[in-house]
């Protein structure tokens, strides 16, 4: 592939971001999220060209993207709902809600369903303790959630 | 300029995500359409602490205090709180009917806090510099810089006595004092705003709704050591907290409050901001600095301390988030005064994210040595649902939990150290009798293994072993041995690992060890879990006589378990039964038992 042509996979605000962050020691995190900010996860091409830019092995790169649990190497569904596992939602019931929407969409966790429409995502603690159980879809959050509510929570999606 | 009235909307994430911010919108516009934009100002705030009744919006100066508002609500609010001058009371938090309106300091939630470190959250609008100057902002950055020596700041410290409120509780006079007088090319101050333990959201709270008390703090902290730049190093997961910090930090750069020449004080200090990628061993400080450095966050084994040998390889200071928004206060008031709350052991206060099974959800500060049974019935307002408390847990993955006996104890580093829990950076889950003890072990040792960087062999095979462990147990085939073995396993991490991550993480383990023993058992040798919660051990069944035969278990059933005609005793088809526990939330007449 030539050089020319991986330029092309990145808008041109990333790649101003990369150079701007080039000669930045500690560059390579901030510039991975910068990376899954455009693309919504880091893919195999990503990493080759942000291995390219900065000049350094590609192993350092996935070093990096498989230590972070932020970081996503494959696609996720248009809609990722993230249930939120940290301690309070767990004692009030995120495990359940975890394995209901599995079940309503046919998938596990981690998973994309086939239309690529969902994915379904175990989080740590989003942080709003007291609306226990949390889930998230996108910029959305969703409290004090119960099963019942998951169908119409999801057909808001569809 | 001066209002009538000031509306303050709370825009903490949790209100936010209960559409806070339409509910500012919809203010906001209503105050226009009412021609009041001149007598009113509608304020954003950061959070008020009081999750479990929000979206809450205040209004001063009656300090009218508004809960469970909604965006429809904004209209009323404005017509008859603003115009007419009535508050709208079915929207006024007020458990006591009989009291005209509840103020503020009249709500139990807020009666016994004292407010250091979140002194500004709820009460200026965190985007807008000049309300936290008005609030005495920069002006401890103004002593140091003018007034102090930095041997004066440390001493100030020293005699204030803070210690390190991410969870070890280092003094951190010391800290500051190292770094200082470490050799070094240049010197570095880092805030670490990594706040991975699930269940606590302090930090974030503070960032959200007073971004300027930590860039003061770092400030001096640059001044003290002799550092000019400085690091933020924050969770990518808290995006609002990002926002704000950029908002304040290009506003204290136009007042010459960052950056050169501060104040015209010949001194140079300028602040970054890092992410985080959701790695809980970064909390670990040499890991986070490896972090820092864009690499992956392994711990590596101290000494050499970052504040000899931090961010590549210069003397580093390292504070958490609430350990900073505590030291301008401190510059100011002086470390006297700061001394004399709190314990002899811990001074100041601590701040908490009280959730679980509590009634009153939120985030609380209080002066070090109230009492588990002051923070959880008084402020808490006990638990929730008329449950009975089980044992409340503290300092997350590497904490234990603290049973009923011990409510009364004062809360302090040492006296939580000495129950087997520990201060930790600030969660407190509450947990009642519906909760399995081994069950929230396992839990917290899945979180441990999951976030494992897996360098040294002891966290990394330890913890897998005691998870599967507790796995084996919770599933219904342990076996006596398993405990001791748990212990042992134990006690060799404790010992052996390189960080704080694998040497805490059994501490869930020993902790409900101790103080559960008999739920270990009847899982072990009765095999019943005595909470239902662990699915292998219960059976859900029908009682013959509460049953009425209403069929909406059997509807509700997704495996199809239940049968039984109408008017007639329904039965569970145990080899069916996936113990969802469908039937059980289903059936209104409690004809349905979990043994």
């Amino acid at each position: 592939m030539s050089a020319k042509k991986k330029e092309n996979m990145f808008s041109r605000e990333l790649i101003s971001f990369i150079e701007k962050w080039r000669n930045k020691p500690g560059n390579l995190i901030m510039i991975l999220h910068q990376v899954q900010e455009e693309f919504g996860y880091v893919s195999r091409e990503a990493a080759d060209q942000v291995a390219y830019m900065l000049d350094i092995p590609l192993a350092k790169i996935y070093g990096v993207l498989s230590f972070y649990h932020f970081f996503k190497t494959t696609k996720p569904g248009d809609h990722n709902i993230q249930v939120c596992l940290g301690t309070a939602c767990y004692l009030k019931g995120g495990d359940m809600l975890v394995e209901e929407l599995g079940s309503l969409l046919g998938i596990g966790l981690n998973e994309v369903t086939e239309d690529g429409r969902f994915s379904l995502e175990g989080v740590r603690c989003v942080g709003c303790c007291g609306l226990a159980p949390v889930l998230t879809v996108g910029k959305e959050v969703f409290g004090k959630v119960t099963k019942d509510q998951l169908p119409g929570i999801i057909s808001k999606f569809s | 300029m001066s209002y009538r009235n000031y509306i303050l909307v709370c825009g903490g994430t949790a209100c936010e995500s209960s559409k806070a911010t339409e509910i500012y919108e919809a203010l906001v516009n209503e105050i226009k359409h009412q021609n009041l934009t001149e007598e009113v100002q509608v304020i954003k705030t950061g959070c008020f602490g009081f999750c479990e009744q929000g979206p809450i919006v205040k209004i001063l100066p009656e300090d009218s205090f508004y809960v469970q508002v909604t965006p429809a609500d904004a209209k009323e609010l404005v017509e008859e709180h603003i115009v007419k001058g009535r508050e709208v009371k079915r929207l006024l938090y007020n458990k006591d009917k009989s009291k005209k309106h509840a103020k503020v300091e009249d709500i139990e939630f807020y009666q016994k806090q004292f407010r250091i470190v979140l002194r500004n959250c709820g009460f200026i609008d965190p985007e807008n510099i000049d309300e936290y100057i008005a609030r005495e902002g920069y002006a401890a950055l103004e002593k140091v810089l003018f007034e102090m020596t930095p041997d004066q700041v440390i001493d100030e410290l020293r005699t204030a006595g803070l210690r390190g409120r991410g969870g070890a509780g280092f003094p951190t006079w010391m800290k500051w004092n190292f770094t200082k007088q470490a050799n070094g090319e240049c010197k570095y101050v880092v805030c670490n705003a990594d706040e991975g333990d699930p269940g606590a959201y302090m930090d974030r709270s503070t960032l959200e709704g007073d971004p300027h008390s930590v860039l003061e703090a770092m400030t001096i902290a640059g001044r003290t050591v002799g550092a000019n730049q400085g690091f933020i190093y924050i969770r990518a997961e808290y995006p609002l907290a990002i926002h704000r910090l950029e908002i304040a930090m290009a506003q204290a750069r136009e007042y010459g409050l960052l950056g050169k020449n501060i104040l015209n004080s010949g001194f140079d200090f300028d602040i970054e901001i890092r992410l985080g990628a959701g790695a809980f061993v970064c909390g670990e400080e040499t890991a986070l600095l490896a972090s820092i450095e864009g690499k992956r966050g392994m711990p590596v084994p101290r000494p050499p301390f970052p504040a000899v040998k931090g961010l590549w390889g210069m003397p580093t200071v390292i504070n958490n988030v609430e350990t900073w928004a505590n030291i301008p206060v401190i510059m100011l008031k002086g470390g006297d005064w700061f001394s004399q709350i709190g314990t002899a052991d811990s001074h100041g206060t601590k701040v908490f994210a009280l959730t679980g099974k509590i009634r009153n959800s939120g985030l609380v500060e209080v002066p070090m040595g109230t009492t588990l049974r002051e923070i959880i019935y008084d402020i808490g307002g006990g638990i929730a649902n008329d449950r009975k408390f089980k044992a409340v847990q503290t300092g997350g993955p590497s904490g234990g939990v603290i049973t009923a006996d011990y409510l009364d104890t004062p809360i302090d580093f040492a006296s939580l150290t000495k129950l087997g829990s520990m201060m930790g950076s600030g969660g407190m889950i509450v947990m009642d009798e519906d909760d399995c003890i081994v069950d929230v072990a396992k839990f917290y040792l899945n979180f441990s293994v999951e976030e494992s960087c897996g360098k040294c062999s002891p966290c990394r095979i330890g913890g897998r072993t005691l998870a599967n462990l507790l796995e084996k147990i919770t599933k219904g085939n342990g076996e006596l041995k398993d405990i001791e073995q748990m212990k042992e396993i134990g006690s060799a991490m404790k010992k052996a690992s390189l960080c704080a991550l694998g040497q805490t993480a059994p501490n869930p383990i020993l902790s409900t060890l101790n103080y559960f023993e008999d739920e270990y058992m009847a899982h072990i040798v009765d095999k019943k879990c005595p909470a239902g919660k662990c699915k292998s051990l219960i059976t859900y069944n029908i009682l013959e006589d509460k049953c009425i035969g209403c069929t909406a278990c059997a509807r509700k059933c997704p495996v199809g378990a239940i049968s039984g005609e109408r008017r007639s005793v329904h039965v569970i088809d145990q080899a069916a039964c996936i113990k969802c526990g469908a039937c059980f939330d289903t059936c209104k007449f409690g004809a349905i038992e979990v043994r």
